[in-house]
Formats: C-alpha cells, structure tokens, sequence
C-alpha cells in the first residue's frame, strides 16, 4: 500500500504536551513547527525540545516531518544539524523558491548525514513553495533531489506574495495549486494542500478539502486534531466506489494470470489508468477501516 | 562549564517545566523543585536535572525548577536551553551526544 | 353504640380488627376546628413560617449528639448549610452527626466546626478544598464517611441513618412547605432545578425544615416536596449564589483529546449489542463524557434509534437530545445547567426523581437498575478494573463518590472515559488508591490511545474486535503510558484513617489514610 497523505497535522515546535499527544488523533503524517509557530526568542528551546521528543518517542510509527527555519535565517543551519540527529522521516523546507534551494539543503543534509555516520538518504524532504517564483519554479523544485518526497503550498505567504487575500472559493490559488500539483506528479512525489485557519468553520473548511481533493491533492495540512476527521470522511471513497474497484482489481488480477495483456470487465476493455485508480480507492478505503476483503 | 549568569527556559504550561540556572560558586549542584506530581516523580525530575547538567560537563549550579507535569526528555532540553543561554561561545548538546 | 354521628355502630365486627367510632369532639380530623377557621380569617397568613431561624432550630427540639441533614443541589453557590451551621454554633449545640448528600469547596467553614466539636463526624458523597484537605492531612479524629447516592438513600429510608432535622433549601416554597427547585410562577432566583437528593430527606427525615428566598402562593405547584413532610419553613435573603447552582450553559467540550475519548465511547456504545431502539443511557458532566452525546446522536440519527430514557444528573446535551425527539423520557436525580432546570419547568417528560428511585439498591425499582448503557469518568483505574473518583494522584480528597458505583453496578454496559495520560500521571495503576467502585462492575475502559474490555465481559470483547474498534488488554494500555511517563512512585501513607468508604449496600469497601507529608 502507497503511504497516504490525506492528513498533514501542524505541531508547534516549542510545545512539549503537544509534542507528546500528536500522533494519538490519526493523522497520517506529523509536521512539527520551529518556524513561523516559534517566537524568534525560543527558536533554540524548540530546536532542542523537538530533538529530545524525536529521539525518544515513537509517534506510534506515523510519519513525522519537522519544518525547519530556512536557511538564510540565522537558525537554520543549526535546525539542520540537530534535526538530521534526530533522524524524523524528513525535513520541511519553508518558503522554497528555487531548485537552488532544495539543493542546498539536500547538500547539508549530505554532509551532516556523512559527520555522524548516518546512511546517505536517510533524511527525505518535503518542499514548501509559499510565492508567485516559488510556483513558477515548481517543476524544477519537484526534481531537484532525490530526497524529495512531496511538495506543499503555504497559503499566507502566497497571497501575501500576490499582492491579495484568501477568499472562500479560492480562486487566488487556482493556478499555484494546479502548478504545484502538475510538478509533483511529473516528478512521481506526494502534493499536499495548504492549511485553513478557521478551525470553527467546518462547512469552509469541507468545501475546500472537497475542492482540493477534485483537484488531485493527495491531502490537506491541519491545524487542529479535529480537522481530521472531516478530511477523511472527503477522502474514503463510497460503498459503490469499492465494489466496482475490487472487480476491477481481480480483474486485472485475473489478466496477470493469464500472461494476457488485455484487462476486460463485463464485457468492456479497462485501461492501466483505471486500474491504479482502482488501488488507490482500496487504499483510501483500507484507511479508513473499511473492510474490502 | 562555569555557570556565571542566570540562565532560564521553559513554560509554565501543562506538561512543561521552567528551568532556572544559577551561579553557586563551589557548592556543587544544588535543585530546588516544585512540582504537580512531587510526590511520585520528584526523585526521577532530579536525577533528570542532575544528569544532564553534569552530561554537559556542569559541576556547580543552583537550580530552580517549577515543573508542570514534564517527561524526561522536556526535562533535558529545557536543562540544556537554560544551559546554553548562559555559557560562553557557541553550545550545541546535539554535537556531544 | 351511638356514635357521634348517632348511628349504631358495633364495637367489634368478626374479622375486621380495632373498631373505633367516630366521635366529632376528641380526635383531630373528625370535627371541624372553628377555632382554626376564625383564627385564619383574622390572621390568613398563618402558616408554618417560623420568624427566624433561631425559632425554627428551636421548634426542632434539635439537640447535642443528634443527626442533620443538608442536600448539595446548590452546589458551589449554597448559602444554606454554613448559615445554618453557623446559627447551630451559635446556640451552643454540640456532638452533631452531618449527613449531607454531598459537600464542596463552599463549605470550608465546617473545618471550624468540627474542630471546635459542634460537629462530631461527617457523612457525604463528596468533599472538596480545605474540608477535604484537613480530613487527609489528619486534623480530625473521626474519619468522614463517604456513601454513595444511591447507598445514602438507602441508609436513610432502611433507618440505618436516621436523620434527627433536614435542613432543605427550596427555590421555590408556599406558606404550607410544598417546595421545589423552580417555580411555575416566576424566576426563581436560586432555581436549581431538580430536588432529588432533598425528597428523600424530606420523605425520611423526623423534622423537616424548608428554607427559601422565594415565598410563592399557595398551592405551590408542581412540587418535589410536599407540605405533608414539612414542618417548618424560615424565609432568608439568598440561600445561594446563582453562578455556583448552575452554570449558564454547559458548553461541548473543544479539547481534541476529550473528543477522541468521547468518540471512542461512542463507537463502543455502538458496538455493544445495546445500541438498539429503546436502549437507556446516563452520561455525567465531564468534557468527554458529555461530547459522547453529541457523537451518539450522529449514529442515533444515522440508525434511527431512539433511547426510551436518560437518566441522573441532566445537562443541555441530554435535554437538546430530548427536544430532538431522540431521547423519550428524562429522569433527573439533580440539573446541572441552566437548560436543564429550564427544560424540567416546561417540558413535560422531564421527570424529576428522588435519590432512592434513582439508584437505591434495596428498593423494588431503583431507575439505575433499568440502565442499559453508563458514560462514567475516572481519576484512576487498575489493573482490576476498580475505580478511583474520590482521591488526586497525591492521595488528597478532592472528589465524590456520587452515583459511580450505583450505575455500574446497574448498567448493562458501564464505561470508564479517561485519558490515558494526565500531566504525567497515567489513569492505569497497579493498584488504584482508593476504592470507589469495584472491577467486577466496570465494563469497559474508553482512553484516547485505546480501549480495554474486563475479561468478565467475554460478549462485549467479541463485538468490539469484529468493529475493529482499538481493542487492548489493561496491562497492555498501561504499558503504553508507562512507555512514555515512566512508573510513579506510590503514594506515602500514614497509619491513621481519615476516610471510610461505604459501597452502595453499607459495607465498607475501603478507607482513605492520611497523606504523609514532606519528605
């Protein structure tokens, strides 16, 4: 099964009880935050607290990336060589706006990867593009280093960057969306959407996640535990989706079998892109604790 | 290290602990604590405090801990900040380890 | 014989025993008492209305070493039980047994009264603040007796504790005594809603004293408490602070850790085998157990089930489920917010009832009994299942025993919601600190990390690993906390006892000993 990415959930970094309690709601990936979440003056007491938790919890094995500093801040590089130490599935890189960006962090990671005796590659990345450059260079982003396993917009910055504000439909973040989505899967990675503050809002905060499902977005950054929920009920796919995605599959199966080439149901050709398809709503399924056997 | 200053990190959030470090001349490591669950985790926030102060090669300090329910590992990298606010030059615990 | 009506009456018919004829002259009843009608139209307002409560104590004949009573439905904003004792103090009596139903923060002024020895000992569901924390550190001699709501009223109807003068506070109340908790005719202004803890002291009690802020005209109804049980009434300013009877509103609860609890609680209500149309259900007033609520009425809706009644302590969930059409009946023991009070004043099928009908265990119909499905929280919980509601983590008392350990053992399901972790302490102990309610009455333990079936229900197990719902055993859960806080050490205890613990049958299922302190 793919790892699914339908959940994204923001932690500040400098929280220890936050810390602790993050991975028992369900997400399906923890973000921990030294950046815009921490006070200028506590940087280095969430650098330290969140490379103490990493090297002692285990999140119950869910995924856990930690959004550093970027690298042009003076809190950067020391974000670098104490979260590789503490070895999180990957490092978030805040405000990407070039290749060049990626590329230096991939060579950091490199280096301190060699220092402490660490395989090389072990620590992935996951690229947030947050301005206009950032998403015309999106497709140059999604490639620039193997360690790259998704990439991500950040909403404020963006609209800020654009000279605009959110509104409820979006339409500011139509073409950035779309850029991002179109590099991420050109480049084979994961495209994860940005957060929505108003953790009250649940009818806004529905209608967007619907938005962005439809667009491609394998998920959606949260700010709160409570916004899962509503994320995965968007994203289990219906009673009917399953049944017809399970023939499908043995079907396909069945084909294997017969070292024939030609997948056909009920009397009609099925196409490879129907196939993966169909895995990827038992997947969705799965997930959701919805018995498919 | 010599500690010269008062050096302080932590909050006084639930799961948290605020830690103060102090000059104490020759008297070795002395804590002072209070804490929401004194009375079953007093001895192992201690030895916490203690050990790490002398895993960064601390000998004298007086500390003052006001501790709200913190793990161990809140413990260390609060100790560590408060640490590293005060001794001079760059400090970086995630390298001796 | 004539008899005074000047019929031939015989003086013994065969098989009927003690024929007493009717005579208008000697006994009260039977003649109509001039006196009385004249005496009322000169002074209509005769009454039981005493003029102070100085007179009422009096008219009482209360005296040292006897038994009185108090209910808690005022909660943190009661007036009465300090004003009372306070007049006590004053008249030099002494030696008192106080039976109340429960006892809270408000109520630190006992300290001086114990200790000065116009009280002798205490008995109550619960204590909290300077009273609670002057029993554990062992500045009293006699420990104070804790009982359950259920195993209080049935201590008082049995008269195993005979209660000497109930002193009852009534929102509402006529000249007569008909008092009750709000009132048909205008806005109480200390409403509190249900008086089910006070009925059964009225019902049981030698003497009975109502005292009210709110004198309304006779006949006041409809009432919790009859003039028939009623010998006293005494009139006062306030008998109670509004904010601390009620809060406004009892708000769902936002912390994402009591929603996953709750939510939890409420996938395994579903998959209990209880979960069907007509099913009962008492959830209490904490954060989680009051959002299970809200995530049961989703599947309510979605399976078109109706619950046939809730009962206990009412809160707006519950009333807001009743409104809706998905709970039938209400039984409220005791209103926790201002919807409640106000949903018992209009809505028809919101029942107030007495503490025995709710949870006695020695009456034919105790309401606790008929209970499918409990939502009950926990300070600590063991390796046994037993229950801790009464004592903190440092060993203080700082709780109440309630209905706990009345609807555990009377749901078909009873569940225990607690976080896993609390600070840094975890709910799971090898041995819970004080016993509350016993393991072979508890069902199920909701956490936020997982659930635990007790091995004696074998059934639910079954159900809830073929709903997939995160199914563990007790030992495995406290390995997952201990994993991540790492093992408190026990609690240290002096020799001395400062509590006893009464389970809802009388006996003593076991004792609080004082908290050693400074180490």
């Amino acid at each position: 099964m793919q790892k699914l990415r339908r959940t994204m959930l923001y932690v500040p970094g400098n929280n220890p009880g936050m810390i602790r309690d993050a991975h028992i709601y369900g997400a399906d990936s923890i973000m921990i935050d030294l950046e815009d979440s921490v006070s200028l003056y506590e940087k280095d007491a969430a650098r330290l607290l969140v490379y103490q938790a990493l090297k002692t919890f285990d999140f119950g094995g869910i995924e856990v990336l930690v959004r550093v500093n970027p690298l042009n801040t003076p809190y950067g590089r020391d974000d670098f060589e104490a979260i590789v130490r503490a070895q999180p599935t990957a490092i978030r890189l805040p405000k990407t706006e070039t290749a060049d960006d990626v590329i230096e962090a991939d060579e950091l990671i490199t280096e301190i990867e060699q220092k402490i005796g660490m395989e090389h590659g072990t620590i992935k990345l996951f690229a947030a593009v947050e301005s206009g450059k950032g998403a015309l260079n999106a497709a140059q982003i999604a490639v620039a280093s193997k360690r790259l396993i998704g990439i991500a917009i950040g909403a404020e910055d963006f609209v800020t960057d654009l000279k605009t504000t959110r509104s409820p439909e979006g339409i500011e973040l139509l073409t950035a969306r779309s850029l991002i989505l179109f590099a991420a899967r050109a480049a084979g990675i994961a495209a994860v959407d940005t957060v929505y503050s108003d953790v009250n809002n649940e009818e806004g905060f529905a209608s967007e996640v619907k938005l962005i499902k439809q667009l491609g977005f394998d998920g959606k950054s949260i700010i709160n535990p409570r916004q899962i929920e509503i994320v995965n009920r968007i994203y289990t796919p219906t009673e009917a989706e399953i049944k017809k995605s399970k023939r499908i599959i043995e079907a396909s199966l069945e084909a294997e079998a017969k070292g024939s080439g030609v997948i056909s149901l009920d009397g009609k050709m099925i196409d490879r892109p129907i196939v993966e398809r169909a895995r990827r709503i038992l997947d969705l399924a799965e997930a959701a604790k919805i018995n498919v056997e | 290290m010599i500690i010269q200053q008062v050096g302080m990190a932590g909050t006084l959030e639930s799961s948290d602990i605020t830690i103060s470090i102090e000059p104490n001349g020759t008297k070795g490591i002395e804590i002072e604590l209070k804490s929401t669950v004194e009375n079953q985790f007093g001895n192992q926030i201690r030895k916490v405090i203690l050990e790490t102060l002398q895993g960064m090669g601390i000998e004298h300090a007086y500390v003052r801990a006001n501790d709200k329910g913190a793990l161990d590992c809140a413990i260390k990298a609060r100790v560590m900040t408060a640490v590293s606010r005060v001794v001079d030059g760059d400090c970086r615990p995630w390298e001796a380890e | 014989m004539l008899n005074g009506a000047g019929r031939e009456i015989p003086l013994a018919i065969e098989g009927l025993d003690g024929i007493t004829p009717f005579d208008r002259k000697s006994t009260y009843g039977q003649f109509k008492n001039t006196e009385r009608l004249k005496d009322r139209q000169q002074n209509p307002a005769k009454n039981k209305i005493m003029d102070s409560m100085e007179k009422a104590i009096e008219a009482t004949g209360l005296r040292n070493g006897m038994t009185i009573s108090f209910h808690h439905h005022f909660r943190n904003g009661d007036f009465i039980l300090n004003m009372v004792m306070d007049q006590i103090a004053k008249m030099g009596i002494r030696d008192l047994v106080l039976a109340a139903s429960s006892l809270t923060d408000i109520h630190a002024p006992l300290v001086e009264h114990v200790r000065n020895g116009v009280i002798r000992r205490i008995e109550t569901s619960g204590l909290r603040g300077e009273l609670a924390q002057a029993y554990s550190y062992g500045w009293f001699d006699i420990p104070v007796t804790i009982n359950s709501h259920g195993g209080r009223a049935r201590a008082i109807a049995s008269g195993e504790c005979p209660i000497d003068v109930a002193f009852l506070g009534a929102p509402s109340c006529d000249a007569y005594g008909n008092a009750n908790g709000t009132s048909s005719v205008n806005e109480a202004p200390s409403a509190c809603g249900s008086l089910g803890y006070a009925m059964v002291d009225a019902q049981y009690a030698r003497n009975v004293v109502i005292i009210t802020d709110n004198l309304v005209s006779y006949p006041n109804t409809p009432f919790a408490i009859p003039e028939t049980q009623v010998d006293y009434v005494v009139v006062v300013d306030r008998i109670g602070d509004q904010k601390g009877i009620v809060s406004g509103a009892t708000r769902y609860t936002k912390n994402p850790k009591e929603l996953l609890i709750a939510k939890n609680a409420a996938d395994v209500i579903e998959a209990s085998g209880y979960f069907v149309d007509g099913f009962s259900l008492q959830t209490g007033s904490g954060g989680a157990a009051l959002a299970t609520t809200r995530f049961l009425r989703e599947k309510m809706l979605a399976a078109n089930i109706k619950a046939s009644f809730a009962l206990g302590g009412i809160t707006q969930q519950i009333v807001d489920l009743h409104e809706e059409g998905l709970i039938e009946k209400l039984l409220d023991v005791q209103s926790f917010d201002l919807r409640a009070v106000e949903s018992l004043r209009k809505n028809k099928f919101h029942q107030q009832i007495s503490a025995e009908y709710y949870a006695s265990p020695e009456n034919i119909g105790c309401a606790a009994h008929q209970l499918d499905v409990v939502v009950l929280s926990a300070l600590e919980i063991d390796l046994n299942f037993n229950v801790n509601v009464i004592t903190g983590s440092d060993g203080v008392i700082r709780g109440a025993s309630g209905g706990h350990c009345d609807t555990a053992a009377g749901a078909a399901v009873s569940i225990i919601v607690a976080p896993l972790i609390r600070g840094r302490m975890p709910a799971i102990l090898d041995r819970v600190n004080t016993i509350i309610t016993p393991g072979h009455t508890v069902d199920v333990l909701v956490t936020d990390q997982g659930i635990a079936v007790n091995p004696l229900r074998q059934d639910l197990l079954a159900g809830f690993k073929a709903a997939k719902l995160p199914v563990f055993t007790i030992e495995e859960l406290q390995e997952k906390a201990t994993r991540i806080v790492g093992k408190p050490e026990p609690i240290q205890w002096e020799d001395k006892i400062v509590g006893v613990i009464k389970y809802r049958d009388g006996s003593v299922i076991d004792v609080i000993r004082q908290v050693k302190q400074g180490r």
